[in-house]
């Protein structure tokens, strides 16, 4: 026999056994079960592990925390826990104002991207066919390219002797450079910035699938359109509000990349105290517990996020 | 159940007791989670036959298709095709195609390729499926669209296409699910005559899930008449709609004027009834006994109501009230006439003669008449 | 709608991408300036690009983040398609919630979290079983799998739960078996959002600073990293210059797709002229 299709049988039948080994009861198992211990082995079982972590007492050693649990000589084990770490989290002022100001610069960040984004997707969702996909596309491009490489450009501009100052000396609106970069608000502005897109992607996906017939009908009803946009518009939106809130709040209260480059040193957010942490003072266990914490703030939220998610997770676009 | 006596049909294998079923469907149960879609449903299907699973939604009949299809289990029962029992298998393992709803044509396919999916899975010669998928598109004179994918194809088209797609195979069984509802009225029509066509051409047993009484009475053998999982009754197109065996096969199958009374007195096959309701006698045939007393519901078709401005001289069958509302169709006249007791009669009269004013008309006061034996009725 | 209207929301709209372009152009515009200053215009230069291209560092600190970018890029639509077929397919399941939760959460966690949990994962592996003994390739993709593979499904997951199970249905009436149903329907028709979910987890990949540094080890720098510490310094045109190569190559597949996309459909439409029934 042809030993090309003798290899090829026996791949074919290979192929039907595991074919019909996913599809089958036993596979339905299978399918759900390798994400599934993917996640658990790779995201859960890590904040576990920063949970002991953030219970440890810093060493001079390889890994440089404290051991958990001890064997010790009389067959006993000897658990320590260290609540050092949250003893200074609490008591140290700076973690405190990091962790609200990192609140309040997310929050409001997150204001400001719904103010700017909501129109935008608005405007998006009811432009022409043609046009639509255009729009859509120039607001993904800025994504594709590098996150870091964008905010960096900001440093060109903002700087004292950059872009802007250099535009509005030239424009003689102002004397003398503005201090613009390293402060407060060159953070909220690359924030807003970078996270831009995510709020305008499900605006504009929940704008986008409502029926437009509805506000026909409400102005068939006597309703002027201002009082139709609060009506029906706004609170049908209500899920892309938050879903888009949500994906710029979260991951801005730990943001590290723009209070570093963009920030001042009293613009000092968690995300970047924890690194300092990790990075500078080689603090595991302290860095642990900044992220224990972080993830405590962060509990409401993510919730609030799962609901959004789980809701859309029903609609069928039409 | 009353039944015509009637000369034996040589083309009607379900009256030969000796004949094998083809499709045996045996005590066959789904249960969906508590929902009994299919009920203990045992039914014989014989071979060469155009059959229809006939019911509003809800009433089984798809979910009863698909079991037999394969694409569910039954809970408990036996399906047996052509002797063996197909309970278990899966559907790619089964003789049996189905034609589907929605067409479900591959949208990354051409009409060409979509057709010869089915044979390709059988492993036939590339100049075999070639051949038959050429034989096959000239069938339904689609020859010049083998190359087109269905997004390009109106929706008579793609019915076509799903049509020959699912008779490739040459399948002991097609199974077809709702078939022609999206088409528009024409359309449907001429389709309906075409199914028949090819089915008496190809003879493959067909079974189809239809809610269109009209059209399962134009294309079937027989029907099947489900309700709430259940099927209230089996029978040809005639007998289903001139003997229906109970009150809802009699109002869902066509209109029908139902009539509430009790049994006063029985004389052979003559039954006298008294209807409070209609404010006189009737008289109906019924060749079963029912006691002095028994409530009964007298089913009679509107078009076997005749009407007449003056009264007829028989005392029974017969009553008098004031027309309505009446709808011209062309070929029809439908009158509602109500009766001083407050009954509501459906009257149809054929147009026979062309007239510029039809000779009936509002608020005219007219006489109703019935044959004896043209109703049937069923014991409340 | 009233006339006034529009004109205030196209405003802006147009303000608002003025906003998200305005820095990508002065990058372009900064990277042909022969001085190094934004302040002065020395005139027109490549020669930033020059040095580019033989700067080691970062050519091989680019060639290492693409090689991870593709390895996390496959993976992840495997792992994401499974998990979004799990969501969208196999309705109520013991630990659904917990499922859905954690293949949703990845989306919004911050960086560092991530970061910081990926590395102590792996510190105490190695601890325990001896692997991973050095942190860099293999790390750094495991722990971009994770948070890629997170995106991939919200992607897949739309696309599956609007596919019409009735062609997988057919599929299987016409002979063919559930794995072959698989390969011949249902993935060329997911197809489009397979590659989607492809280049969105190669973009996340190629982008991330933060967790590739928490779970780097000596020898193994990304670009990211490398551009990191260059603009911590201040202004560096190179990275100008970079920029704008990224911006280049990005544009020319976004271009190049839509036109693919629009001959396709042009091909669509000038179809032979459907004859009636």
């Amino acid at each position: 026999m042809n030993p090309w299709s003798a290899i090829n049988g026996s791949l074919h039948s290979a192929g039907k056994w595991l074919g019909d080994l996913l599809t089958g009861h036993q596979g339905r198992r299978l399918v759900i079960a390798l994400p599934y211990l993917w996640l658990l082995v790779f995201f859960i079982l890590p904040f576990v592990i920063v949970l002991k972590i953030s219970l440890a007492e810093v060493l001079l050693a390889r890994p440089p925390y404290s051991p958990l649990w001890q064997f010790l000589e009389d067959s006993t084990v000897q658990i320590q826990l260290h609540l050092e770490n949250y003893r200074r989290l609490w008591e140290d002022p700076l973690y405190t104002i990091a962790y609200l100001k990192s609140l309040r610069i997310a929050g409001i960040s997150a204001l400001l991207c719904l103010l700017l984004g909501y129109p935008m997707a608005y405007a998006i969702a009811r432009s022409r066919d043609s046009l639509r996909n255009l729009l859509l596309m120039l607001i993904i491009l800025p994504f594709w390219t590098s996150f870091l490489i964008r905010v960096y450009a900001w440093i060109g501009i903002l700087k004292s002797n950059g872009l802007l100052n250099n535009l509005l000396l030239y424009l003689r609106v102002i004397d003398h450079p503005l201090n613009l970069l390293h402060t407060d608000f060159a953070v909220y502005l690359g924030i807003v910035y970078s996270y831009l897109p995510f709020m305008v992607l499900p605006l504009y996906a929940t704008l986008s699938r409502m029926d437009l017939t509805l506000l026909e009908a409400a102005a068939d009803l006597g309703c002027r359109p201002w009082k139709a946009f609060l009506k029906v518009t706004l609170p049908l939106s209500l899920p892309g509000i938050m879903a888009g809130c949500m994906l710029v709040f979260i991951p801005a209260v730990g943001e590290f990349v723009i209070p570093d480059l963009l920030g001042g040193p009293d613009s000092l957010m968690i995300g970047k105290v924890l690194w300092t942490e990790f990075f500078s003072n080689r603090d595991w266990p302290a860095a642990s517990a900044v992220a224990v914490v972080m993830l405590l703030l962060l509990v409401v939220p993510l919730t609030l996020f799962q609901r959004a998610q789980q809701k859309s997770e029903g609609e069928t676009p039409r | 159940m009353t039944q015509p006596k009637s000369v034996k049909a040589p083309q009607e294998p379900w009256r030969d007791p000796a004949a094998k079923p083809f499709v045996h469907i045996e005590k066959v149960t789904k249960i969906f989670d508590t929902t009994y879609a299919v009920d203990g449903v045992t039914l014989d299907i014989y071979q060469g036959e155009f059959f229809c699973l006939l019911g509003g939604s809800g009433c089984g009949k798809s979910t009863l298709l698909r079991m037999l299809a394969g694409l569910e289990q039954p809970t408990s029962g036996r399906i047996l095709i052509d002797d063996a029992d197909m309970t278990r298998i899966p559907p790619y393992a089964r003789p049996v195609n189905m034609m589907f709803q929605s067409y479900a044509l591959f949208p990354h396919m051409t009409v060409e390729q979509n057709v010869a999916f089915g044979l390709k899975q059988q492993k036939l010669g590339k100049d075999e499926i070639r051949d038959r998928v050429a034989d096959l598109l000239e069938l339904v004179r689609m020859k010049s669209y083998a190359r087109r994918k269905p997004e390009q194809l109106s929706g008579g088209q793609r019915q076509r296409v799903a049509l020959i797609r699912s008779l490739a195979r040459q399948p002991k069984l097609l199974l077809l699910d709702e078939p022609l509802a999206a088409l528009d009225k024409k359309l449907r029509e001429h389709t309906q005559f075409e199914l028949v066509n090819i089915q008496e051409r190809v003879g493959t047993t067909f079974i189809m899930v239809t809610h269109d009484q009209e059209e399962a009475m134009t294309v079937s053998t027989r029907i099947a008449v489900m309700e709430e999982g259940r099927i209230e009754q089996v029978g040809t197109p005639t007998s289903v709609y001139e003997y229906p065996a109970s009150r809802h096969v009699a109002e869902f199958i066509g209109a029908v004027n139902s009539i509430e009374g009790r049994v006063v007195d029985q004389e052979g096959e003559r039954l006298l009834i008294r209807s409070e309701s209609l404010g006189c006698d009737l008289v109906m045939t019924h060749n079963q006994p029912l006691p002095e007393g028994t409530p009964v519901t007298v089913a009679v078709r509107p078009e076997k109501l005749l009407a007449s401005e003056q009264a007829p001289a028989a005392g029974y069958n017969t009553v008098r009230g004031i027309i309505t509302d009446f709808a011209y169709l062309g070929d029809v006249s439908i009158y509602l006439v109500r009766l001083p007791t407050g009954q509501q009669m459906r009257v149809q009269l054929t147009n026979l003669a062309r007239l510029t004013e039809t000779p009936l008309t509002w608020d005219q006061e007219v006489y109703l008449f019935w044959m004896p034996d043209s109703g049937v009725v069923f014991a409340s | 709608m009233n006339r006034r209207r529009p004109f205030l929301l196209f405003t802006l709209l147009a303000f608002g991408y003025a906003f998200l372009y305005i820095p990508i152009i002065s990058l372009i515009v900064y990277s042909f300036n022969s001085s190094r200053l934004v302040t002065v215009w020395g005139g027109f230069s490549t020669r930033w690009y020059g040095e580019l291209l033989h700067n080691n560092q970062i050519l091989s600190a680019a060639w290492l983040s693409l090689r991870i970018a593709t390895m996390n890029a496959t993976f992840s639509i495997v792992l994401g398609t499974l998990a979004a077929t799990t969501l969208v397919r196999f309705g109520r399941f013991r630990g659904r919630t917990l499922f859905s939760t954690m293949v949703s959460a990845p989306l919004v966690m911050p960086d560092v979290i991530l970061g910081l949990a990926s590395l102590l994962l792996f510190v105490t592996m190695e601890h325990l079983i001896g692997w991973p003994a050095e942190r860099g390739f293999t790390t750094i993709t495991l722990a971009h799998i994770t948070f890629s593979a997170a995106y991939v499904t919200v992607v897949v997951q739309s696309r599956l739960s609007q596919f019409d199970t009735s062609l997988e249905e057919a599929a299987m009436d016409l002979g063919a078996r559930p794995w072959k149903v698989f390969l011949l329907i249902t993935l060329p028709i997911i197809a489009p959002s397979l590659l989607a979910g492809w280049l969105l987890a190669f973009t996340l990949s190629l982008d991330d600073l933060v967790i590739a540094s928490f779970v780097s080890g000596p020898g193994a720098t990304t670009l990211p990293m490398v551009v990191y510490s260059s603009v911590r310094l201040g202004v560096s045109p190179q990275i100008n210059a970079l920029a704008t190569l990224i911006v280049t190559i990005v544009s020319l597949c976004i271009v190049l797709a839509g036109w693919l996309t629009r001959r396709k459909e042009m091909q669509r439409r000038h179809a032979p002229a459907i004859d009636p029934t």
